[in-house]
């Protein structure tokens, strides 16, 4: 699904080195963890995979299903299937989340070729996938994410993904910000979309998200690599020892 | 003394060409305008007022040249409203497609053929000569003397349906002054609606009386021709208790300046002014308010929104003016500019004078770029740049759309913005 290759890249501004070397293949159908102490480069992956502007890539390459996602603007990343779930959603006032969801879900149709929804089609979906996520009409008429709370950004995140039915998901720090039931809902949220066809790749610091969403792999990044790779039992020694040993070891 | 004399010999070379009606009702009040414009001369690029606007095109003797506009694709705005229209063309009358001038409720008449006696002689150049202090608008006083028509209108009871006044471009040349004169009476309400460019060159007035416990609405969309100007004037006076509601979206246009001059006299009455400009290229836009509280109680908003691009340049001059007896006055202003390149320029004079000691004013003024974090995640969810802009530019807009009360009329004017949008690459 996403293969990732020796991936260098730089801040464009002041021209230091963040990611120095990554490397990830990710299996359709699989989930994987990135854990890592601040600063890793954990968040940038995500970002320059999604297309963000301010970084530059100086070597390597990332490829979704063999179509190299670097080359592409983030519109086509996403239409070709890529999501990132923001670890900080954008607030936008004066644009309705209804309107907002819609205006995505027809335009990555249009862009793959499909007929866009209609309005009565798209609100039947929306309500559906929106009950799950306890994301009511009250939710949907307010302006992007202004004045959500940290839960309800966070499940508004997770609708955007039900709605996208993206291939490749890449949650960055989702359980930030979220009490317990929260962290629930979210990862229940995750769950019913785990699909053969779908891969998952979550940013986090904290092994409890990954008892609520049970990844096959877990990857430690440090100082812009991954370092170490295992299973979920990994996350667990991250827990219980933090990183001090794993960077100790490798180094 | 030599700048006086500049200005007098101007006005002379202006008005050398225009006819001062001398017969009817309203030759009096035409005389006095006159004799209020050549103590006043005209407006220079030196006076205070005009310090971010030139307004030599809108002074010089002849109208610079505008071609007309052609959108074939797109209907004109308001064309599926329910309303009584009244057309001009290049100022002239067009009596062929124009409704009747009767509804229920209404006097509508036009200042062209207005009978003796007429009822708009207690408004007509009234509240134009009120509003000219403290600050001389000498273009105001110039339209009063030489306006050539306009529609007079009284309302006595509810309208059931909007006044439409189309204005059509058709000549490259033409230079129009139109005066129209509002009477709501009390309890009584009315909606106008504005389109059309109008003129190459087009000087306009609007006085608008509001009795106690009447309510007036204004939407007003200026045309979209590239090199049009115009000069425009918007006068209320409000009673007890009344409602004065005026929107504005301007597109396009080389030079525009709008008036806005509001004077509550009485208690309990609510004024909103706002606007929304959208600009690319050579666009010079001007929003110049004056919003008087004379009694107690009263709400004043003024919200304008400015898009511009391209080395389009938005002028916004405000003022709130608390007399001491407007105890409990509700005053709010902003002003806002997206600059969407390095380009583009937003002028801004807020303005606050208060002599009332229990009120409440606020003020703001500001001008910035796209939000790039919005932008990014509009993008990474598959909506195309130029698509992500527009829906930003249309959310930037909103506060000032949202001032249209009827929803009919504020998603018609909505749609022109996203047609210009997409006329303008996205934004």
């Amino acid at each position: 699904m996403l293969e990732i290759n020796n991936l260098h890249v730089e801040l464009e501004e002041e021209d230091k080195a963040i990611l120095k070397g990554v490397n990830l293949s990710i299996k359709a159908g699989s989930v994987h963890a990135i854990m890592g102490p601040n600063g890793s480069g954990k968040s940038t992956l995500a970002y320059v995979l999604s297309g963000k502007g301010g970084y530059e890539v100086t070597e390597g390459s990332a490829k979704l299903e063999g179509v190299e996602l670097l080359d592409m603007e983030p519109e086509e990343r996403a239409a070709a299937g890529l999501f990132l779930a923001f670890q900080y959603p954008v607030e936008i006032p004066g644009v309705g989340n209804m309107t907002f969801l819609r205006t995505a879900v027809n335009a990555q149709r249009k862009a793959r070729g499909e007929e866009e929804l209609s309005a009565g089609d798209f609100l039947k979906v929306v309500r559906e996938k929106g009950k799950a996520l306890q994301i009511g009409s009250e939710m949907m008429k307010r302006p992007v994410n202004v004045g959500f709370s940290g839960g309800e950004k966070k499940r508004n995140e997770i609708l955007q993904m039900a709605m996208l039915e993206p291939k490749m998901c890449i949650l960055d720090e989702t359980d930030s910000g979220l009490d317990v039931d929260a962290m629930k809902l979210v990862s229940e949220g995750v769950n019913a979309l785990r699909d053969a066809g779908r891969s998952f790749l979550v940013i986090t610091h904290y092994q409890r998200l990954l008892d609520h969403i049970k990844p096959d792999f877990v990857h430690i990044m440090a100082n812009g690599r991954i370092i170490k790779t295992g299973g979920p039992e990994l996350a667990l020694e991250v827990e219980q020892n933090g990183y001090a040993d794993i960077l100790t070891e490798v180094a | 003394m030599a700048q006086l004399q500049a200005k007098q010999d101007a006005l002379s070379a202006r008005i050398s060409g225009l006819d001062l009606c001398r017969e009817g009702w309203t030759a009096s009040l035409r005389a006095d305008a006159l004799t209020r414009l050549s103590a006043m001369g005209l407006p220079g690029k030196r006076d205070e007022y005009w310090r971010y606007t030139d307004p030599s095109s809108l002074t010089a003797v002849e109208a610079a040249p505008a071609a007309p506009f052609i959108a074939a694709d797109e209907k004109m705005v308001f064309s599926g409203i329910d309303r009584l229209r009244i057309v001009f063309v290049d100022g002239v009358f067009d009596a062929d497609v124009s409704d009747d001038l009767e509804m229920a409720g209404l006097e509508i008449s036009r200042l062209a053929d207005a009978a003796d006696q007429h009822w708009a002689r207690d408004v007509y150049g009234v509240l134009e000569t009120q509003g000219q202090t403290p600050v001389q608008r000498p273009l105001a006083a110039l339209n009063t003397a030489f306006a050539t028509d306009g529609i007079l209108i009284r309302a006595t009871g509810q309208a059931k349906m909007p006044i439409s006044l189309i204005y059509l471009h058709k000549s490259d040349t033409s230079d129009v002054i139109l005066h129209h004169c509002i009477k709501v009476e009390s309890g009584a309400e009315l909606t106008i609606l504005e389109n059309g460019p109008a003129a190459a060159r087009f000087n306009s007035v609007m006085e608008v009386d509001v009795a106690d416990d009447g309510r007036f609405h204004h939407i007003r969309t200026q045309g979209r021709d590239h090199d049009r100007r115009a000069a425009t004037h918007l006068f209320g006076r409000l009673g007890q208790e009344s409602s004065f509601k005026s929107f504005t979206l301007t597109a396009n246009g080389r030079m525009t300046r709008n008036e806005a001059v509001i004077e509550f006299t009485g208690d309990d009455a609510i004024a909103h002014v706002a606007g929304a400009a959208i600009g690319d290229g050579a666009f010079h836009h001007d929003d110049t308010v004056f919003v008087t509280h004379g009694a107690e109680r009263c709400e004043s908003s003024q919200v304008f929104k400015k898009v511009l691009k391209n080395g389009a340049v938005g002028v916004f001059q405000g003022k709130i003016l608390v007399k001491s007896n407007a105890q409990k006055t509700d005053g709010y202003q902003i002003s806002q500019a997206l600059l969407l390149d390095g380009d583009s320029q937003f002028l801004a004079k807020p303005e606050l004078e208060i002599y009332a000691d229990d009120v409440q004013c606020s003020h703001g003024s500001t001008s910035g770029a796209i939000d790039e974090g919005a932008l990014f995640y509009l993008r990474s969810r598959g909506v195309p740049e130029r698509e992500a802009q527009s829906l930003l530019v249309l959310a930037f807009l909103a506060e000032a759309l949202a001032e249209i009360e009827d929803e009919v009329l504020a998603e018609d004017v909505r749609i022109g913005m996203e047609n210009w949008l997409a006329r303008h690459g996205g934004a």
